[in-house]
């Protein structure tokens, strides 16, 4: 029988609720999902993905506005963990990602969220809603 | 921020007393840092053993560090790190930049 799960988080659009939805994430990984790999590292991963999704909107998409919202939306099934984070701000371009293996980007003092994310996730995509945009974050379990 | 701030007899020790560095947290580590450089200490070791998460805000406030203390001919070395901490200097391949430490004595002895 096919079950998914679906979580809905919603929190001001604030550095401070980081590490509450972090720990959410962890325990998503350590509890819910069914993976083949290290547990502990699933969890880490799954804390850093959420982490800088975070961080990327309260930043870029919200433009550091405490006032607005984040929603987050985890949906897990048996085959797939499928993240998506609503903002209402201006976006971001997804697009503008430093690689760090270059070494002229080695020594960058941001710009690693994106990349984190996206070696992390299996697909990573950011499009427009009709009240905003939405970024969306795919990882295969099995 | 929780931190300690030690004084051995070739570097000044920060010992990061969170459980996360992230960005709610570390501009608190970078102020820290930049007093110590201004006072002209210029030899870091930065403790992380009590860390068990970093985001890239905090590498990037390490990167900070590591790059002001280069520009005064000092150093900024890390000790301590987890390994969920270390995984990520490696998934940015920034374990190629620090000089890294199992403990605050072995990175001492190093100076």
């Amino acid at each position: 029988m096919k079950k998914i799960i679906q979580l809905q988080i919603r929190v001001p659009s604030q550095t401070r609720y980081l590490s509450l939805v972090g720990k959410i994430g962890e325990s998503v990984a350590r509890d819910i999902c069914r993976i083949n790999d290290d547990r502990d590292i699933f969890a880490n991963n799954l804390n850093a993905v959420l982490t800088e999704a975070m961080v990327n909107t309260i930043k870029h998409a919200n433009s550091d506005d405490p006032t607005k919202d984040i929603k987050i939306r985890i949906s897990i099934s048996n085959k797939e963990l499928l993240i998506r984070i609503y903002d209402s701000g201006q976006g971001f371009d997804l697009k503008k990602v430093s690689d760090p293996s270059y070494n002229s980007d080695l020594l960058a003092e941001s710009g690693r969220g994106i990349f984190i994310i996206k070696s992390l996730m299996d697909t990573v995509i950011y499009k427009k809603t009709a009240c905003g945009n939405v970024l969306e974050m795919k990882k295969a379990l099995e | 921020m929780n931190f300690r701030t030690e004084s051995s007899k070739n570097a000044t020790i920060i010992f990061v007393q969170e459980e996360r560095l992230d960005a709610h947290n570390s501009e608190h580590l970078k102020t820290e840092m930049n007093r110590i450089f201004e006072s002209g200490r210029h030899d870091l070791i930065i403790d992380l053993k009590d860390v068990r998460f970093i985001d890239s805000s905090g590498l990037g406030v390490l990167v900070s560090g590591f790059k002001n203390a280069s520009t005064r001919q000092g150093t900024l070395k890390l000790s301590g790190l987890q390994t969920q901490v270390r995984s990520m200097f490696e998934l940015t391949r920034l374990h190629r930049v620090f000089e890294i430490f199992p403990s605050v004595d072995d990175a001492i002895e190093s100076c």
